[in-house]
C-alpha cells in the first residue's frame, strides 16, 4: 500500500509562495521522481509529504486517509536524507533498530529484520561499527536499511546520491532501482540530475518554480515534452532550441532538435557550419557547431570515430519528423 | 597556525611560556606551599620556598574552628543542584532556539544575556524581602534558585551554540523514524551533545561554586557555602598567613582537582562554545 | 523550516526559561523602583511614605556618586584593556611550538577557578601586605620602600587582582581563535612580503576581532558586578567604591533602602547603556 494524493497543496514562506496550488497522484508501487533545477520546490514538496513542513493549503492523502495534519511519525513513511542523517553515537545495528525501537517492536522481530536488511544491503560485517567509520556508500546503505526495516507504505528520498562520487552514484542508482523492484513499494525520489530521473523513474514530475511542468514516463518526456522547459531539461546533452528565421520556416517561435537527431555530412545538408569545441567520449563525440544566423552553437552527436577538427566546415541535417515545435508561450505545437 | 621551527626557537618559546605560566600560577602555588608552614615560617623574610618543616597542623586548626565539611557540603549542594536544575530548564529552551529558530530567537537570547547585566546590588533588598517573606533566607533552596537563575542565561547560550552544530536533518530523521519530542531529545540530541553538555555543566558548576555576591548576602550560618567560609578569614585572622592559606586551599582544592581531571571539557566550556 | 506542531512545542519548551528569567528580572526591578520613591529606613521607622524624586536627587548629589561611577568605569576599562592586550600576547605565545604546552595552558588557566574571595584575600595579605607580603619582601630586597598597595595604590591593586582572575579566560578564548586561523592566509601574506607586525595587524588581529568581542561582552557582564574583591580587600575605602559597592553600603550599612534603591535604578540605567552599546556590537559580530 502506498497511494499518495496531493490535492491543491500549496506552500508559502511568509508572503512568498514557493508552491502554488498543485495536484498530484502517486500510485501504489510507483517509482516517482521529482526533478528540476535547484530552488524549484522539489525538496519542499517532499518535505510536505513527509510532514516535516506544514502545508499552507490543500490536503495530502496517504492511502485514502487525510494525513495533512499528521506528524511525520504517524504517516508510515520512511525517508532517506541527502546527508544520510545517521545517528553518529549509535552503531549501525542501533541506527537500523531505532525506528523499530520507537515503534515498540519485540526484540526478536527487530533482530530478524536487522539481519535481513543487513544481508540485503551488504552490511552484515559492519553492524557493530559507528557511522563515522563507514564510507559514503556504506552510510547510504545504512540510511536505506533504517528506512526499509520499518516496512513503510512509501519511501522518500531527498537527493540521496548527491554526496557520492560519480562511480558510486551509478552503483547506488542500480541498487535503489533493484530495491524498488524487489520491495514493490512506492518510492518518491527527489533529484536535480535528469539522468537519475530518466534511469530510475516509472513516472517523472518536472518542476520549475513550484509548478509542475509535466508528469509522465521518462520516454514520454523525451519524445513529447509538453513545453520548452521540459524539452531543454530532459535529455543529455540538452536539446538545441532555435529561434528566429529558422523557426519561422516551420511557422512557430521556437524549434527544438536533439543532438542525436542531426545527421552530419562533409558535403551537403540543410545547415552549413564551422566546428568549434568537440568533446570525445569514446563511444560518442559531441560537436559544438557555429552556424551563421543562429544565436547559439548547435550541439551534435556523432559516432566515436568521426574525424573532424576545430575550424572544419560541415553540413548538418535535422531529422524532419523529430523536430519539436513550440509557440510563443513555449508550449508544444 | 603552528609551524615547524628550529629547536632553538622551540627552546626559547618553552622558556618564555613556562616563565609566564609559573608567574601566573605562582599565587596559587604560594598559597598551597604556605598552608604547610608554621606561622613563623609563613612570614619569614626572606620567604622560604620548599625547605621548611612541612606540617598539616593548619588544616586541623581550620577544621576545628569552622567546621569545613558543612561549608563544603553546602557548596556542593548549591553548585550541583543549581547547575543540574539549570540544565533541565535550559536544554528544552536551547533545543527550541537552535532547531526551531524564529525571527525573535536572537533577540530572546540577547535579552537573556542582558538580564545578567542587571546589577545584582540594585535588586538586593527586594530579593532579601522576598526571601524573608518566603522563609527561605539562609536556606540552600533559596540559594539554589538564585544561583540557578543567574547562571541560566549562560547555560542557555552555551547549549544553544553547541546544539547549533548538530545538523537538523538528524533530528528530522528521528521524527520520521517515529520518535516523539521526548525521544528525540533523550535518545538523539542529548547523546550527540554530550561533550557540549558536559562542558556547560562543568563551567557552570565552577561559576556557581565561586559565586560570591548572593552567597555572601543571603546566608548566615546554616546555608553558607565556602565563599562565606573564606570571607570569615577577612580580618584580623587574615594576618595568620598559614591558616589563611590552609583555609584558601581547602576552598579551592575541590575545583582545582575537578579542573585537572576534566581539562578538555573545561577548555571547551571556557570558550562558552562561542569560538571554534 | 518547521511545522506548526514543532513551533508550538518550541514555545512550550522555551516558556519555563523565559518566564523564570522574566520574573527574576521584573519582580525585584519593580520593587526597587517602588522603594526608590519612598523614604524607607527599616531600622529607623520603616516605610515613611512617598517622597517623590528626593532619593534620586540625594543619591546623585551625594559626593560619592560621581567618583563611584568613575571608579566603576576605571576598573572595568582597566581590566578589559589589560586582559585583552596580554591575552592576545599570551595566546600568540602559547600557539608557538614548545615543550609541555598542555601543562603551561593549565598553569595559565588556573586562576579562573579560584574563588574571588580567596584570590582577594590571598592577594591582599600574602602579596600586598606592606609588612609581610611577598611584594614587600621583594621591594626591600631591591632596597626600595615597600608600597602600601591597598591604601596608596588601591585602584591599580584591585585592577591587578581582577585582571589576574580574568586573564585566563581572555587568553583561552583568544588562543582558540588564533588556532583556528588558516595558516595558508599567513603564508600567502608572507609570500607577499608582509613583515611580522604587518601580518599581525592586517591578518591576525582582524581574525581575532570576533573573539575579542566575546571577551569584551562576557567580561563586562561579570566585571560590572564585581563585589567580593572590594568587600574583602578595602571595604570600599581609599577610592575603590564602585557604584555597586556604594549602593551596597547605602542599603546594608546605612540601612537606607529608599536611597539605595534609587542608586540601584541608576546602576540599572548605567548597565543598560553599556548593554545596548555592547549588544549592538555583539549582535552584529555574532551574525557573521
Amino acid at each position: 500500500m502506498g497511494r499518495i494524493t496531493l490535492k491543491k497543496v500549496q506552500k508559502s514562506f511568509g508572503s512568498t509562495e514557493v508552491i502554488p496550488p498543485l495536484d498530484l497522484e502517486i500510485n501504489d508501487g510507483e517509482f516517482v521522481v521529482f526533478v528540476g533545477p535547484s530552488g524549484c520546490g522539489k525538496s519542499t514538496l517532499l518535505r510536505l509529504i513527509a510532514g516535516l513542513e506544514d502545508t499552507s493549503g490543500g490536503t495530502i492523502e496517504i492511502d485514502g486517509v487525510d494525513a495533512t495534519g499528521l506528524p511525520p511519525a504517524k504517516r508510515s513513511l520512511a525517508m532517506v536524507f541527502q546527508s544520510y542523517a545517521l545517528y553518529p553515537h549509535m552503531s549501525v545495528r542501533k541506527n537500523i533498530a531505532f525506528p523499530m525501537k520507537m515503534a515498540g517492536l519485540p526484540k526478536a522481530e527487530q533482530e530478524k529484520r536487522i539481519s535481513q536488511a543487513a544481508a540485503a544491503l551488504n552490511l552484515t560485517d559492519y553492524l557493530d561499527r559507528r557511522p563515522g567509520q563507514l564510507s559514503g556508500g556504506q552510510r547510504q546503505r545504512v540510511a536505506i536499511g533504517r528506512a526499509i526495516v520499518r516496512e513503510p507504505s512509501a519511501f522518500l528520498f531527498d537527493e540521496p546520491l548527491s554526496n557520492l562520487d560519480a562511480a558510486l552514484r551509478v552503483g547506488m542508482r542500480l541498487e535503489i532501482s533493484e530495491l524498488h523492484k524487489r520491495l514493490d513499494t512506492t518510492m518518491v525520489y527527489v533529484t536535480h540530475d535528469q539522468v537519475e530521473a530518466m534511469t530510475m523513474a516509472d513516472k517523472i514530475v518536472v518542476l520549475q518554480a513550484g509548478v509542475i511542468e509535466q508528469v509522465g514516463s521518462p520516454l514520454d518526456l523525451y519524445h513529447t515534452p509538453r513545453n520548452k522547459f521540459v524539452a531543454g531539461f530532459i535529455g543529455s546533452p540538452r536539446m538545441n532550441l532555435i529561434e528566429g528565421a529558422e523557426a519561422a520556416k516551420h511557422n512557430v517561435t521556437t524549434i527544438g532538435i536533439r543532438p542525436e537527431h542531426i545527421a552530419v555530412s562533409g558535403e551537403s545538408g540543410d545547415w552549413k557550419g564551422v566546428v568549434g569545441v568537440s568533446e570525445h567520449l569514446g563511444s560518442d563525440t559531441f560537436f559544438h557547431v557555429k552556424i551563421d544566423g543562429f544565436a547559439e552553437p548547435i550541439t551534435v552527436r556523432a559516432g566515436g570515430n568521426v574525424d573532424l577538427h576545430y575550424g572544419d566546415t560541415i553540413y548538418l541535417t535535422p531529422q524532419a519528423d523529430l523536430i519539436h515545435k513550440f509557440d510563443g508561450g513555449g508550449l508544444r505545437v | 597556525m603552528a609551524r615547524a621551527v628550529s629547536s632553538n626557537r622551540k627552546l626559547l618559546n618553552t622558556l618564555i611560556a613556562w616563565t609566564i605560566g609559573l608567574i601566573i600560577f605562582f599565587p596559587i602555588l604560594w598559597t598551597i606551599l604556605t598552608s604547610f608552614k608554621t606561622e613563623a615560617q609563613a612570614i619569614a623574610d626572606p620567604p622560604i620556598f620548599f625547605f621548611f618543616d612541612w606540617t598539616t597542623e593548619n588544616y586541623s586548626v581550620v577544621q576545628e574552628r569552622s567546621n569545613y565539611m558543612r561549608f563544603l557540603w553546602n557548596s556542593i549542594i548549591i553548585a550541583g543542584v543549581s547547575t543540574i536544575l539549570g540544565l533541565i530548564i535550559a536544554i528544552p529552551a536551547a533545543w527550541s532556539m537552535a532547531f526551531v529558530p524564529s525571527k525573535r530567537t536572537k533577540d530572546i537570547l540577547l535579552w537573556m544575556l542582558s538580564t545578567k547585566m542587571l546589577p545584582a546590588v540594585g535588586v538586593l533588598y527586594p530579593i532579601y524581602l522576598i526571601f524573608i517573606q518566603l522563609g527561605i533566607l539562609d536556606t540552600r533552596i533559596g540559594l539554589i534558585v538564585v544561583v540557578m537563575l543567574i547562571n541560566l542565561p549562560i547555560i542557555v547560550w552555551m547549549l544553544y551554540t553547541y546544539f547549533k552544530e548538530i545538523p537538523g536533518e538528524i533530528l528530522e530523521a528521528s521524527r520520521m523514524d517515529g520518535a516523539s519530542l521526548k525521544d528525540e531529545i533523550l535518545y538523539v540530541l542529548a547523546p550527540m551533545a554530550v561533550p557540549g553538555i558536559a562542558s556547560t555543566l562543568l563551567l557552570n558548576f565552577i561559576l556557581a561554586w565561586n559565586e560570591a555576591f548572593w552567597t555572601l548576602n543571603l546566608t548566615a550560618a546554616k546555608a553558607a557555602p565556602l565563599t562565606a567560609f573564606i570571607a570569615s578569614y577577612s580580618s584580623p585572622e587574615g594576618l595568620f598567613f598559614a591558616k589563611l592559606s590552609a583555609a584558601s586551599t581547602m576552598a579551592i582544592a575541590p575545583i582545582l582537582i575537578l579542573g585537572w581531571f576534566s581539562q578538555k571539557q573545561l577548555v571547551r566550556g571556557l570558550t562558552f562554545g562561542a569560538v571554534k | 523550516m518547521a511545522t506548526q506542531q514543532s513551533r508550538s512545542a518550541a514555545r512550550m519548551m522555551m516558556a519555563p526559561a523565559v518566564i523564570l528569567l522574566l520574573a527574576w528580572m521584573l519582580v525585584p526591578l519593580i520593587m526597587t523602583v517602588w522603594f526608590s520613591f519612598r523614604k524607607y529606613l527599616p531600622l529607623r521607622g520603616g516605610d515613611l511614605g512617598f517622597v517623590g524624586f528626593e532619593n534620586y536627587s540625594r543619591f546623585i548629589s551625594s559626593s560619592s556618586f560621581w567618583p563611584s561611577v568613575q571608579t566603576t568605569l576605571i576598573i572595568v576599562g582597566g581590566v578589559l584593556l589589560i586582559t585583552i592586550v596580554f591575552g592576545v600576547i599570551l595566546a600568540l605565545l602559547l600557539d608557538q611550538p614548545m615543550w609541555g604546552q598542555g601543562v603551561v595552558r593549565i598553569l595559565v588557566i588556573a586562576p579562573f577557578f579560584v574563588m574571588p574571595t580567596v584570590s582577594a584575600l590571598v592577594w591582599k595579605n600574602m602579596f600586598m601586605d606592606p609588612v609581610n607580603g611577598i611584594f614587600a619582601h621583594l621591594w626591600k630586597f631591591f632596597g626600595a620602600e615597600p608600597v602600601q598597595w591597598l591604601s596608596q595604590e588601591s585602584l591599580p591593586s584591585i585592577v591587578m587582582i581582577v585582571s589576574w582572575q580574568w586573564l585566563p579566560f581572555a587568553t583561552l578564548i583568544l588562543l582558540t581563535a588564533v588556532q583556528s586561523l588558516d595558516s595558508e592566509q599567513l603564508e600567502a601574506a608572507e609570500m607577499d612580503g608582509a613583515p611580522y607586525l604587518k601580518r599581525f595587524w592586517f591578518i591576525v588581529l582582524p581574525h581575532l576581532s570576533r573573539a575579542i568581542t566575546i571577551v569584551l561582552l562576557i567580561q563586562t557582564i561579570f566585571l560590572l558586578s564585581i563585589f567580593a574583591e572590594i568587600f574583602v580587600t578595602t571595604g570600599g575605602a581609599f577610592g575603590t567604591k564602585t557604584l555597586t559597592y556604594l549602593i551596597f553600603q547605602r542599603v546594608l550599612e546605612s540601612q537606607n533602602v529608599g536611597l539605595g534603591s534609587a542608586g540601584g535604578v541608576y546602576a540599572i540605567i548605567l548597565a543598560n547603556i553599556i548593554a545596548i552599546f555592547l549588544m549592538r556590537i555583539v549582535g552584529k559580530n555574532l551574525d557573521t
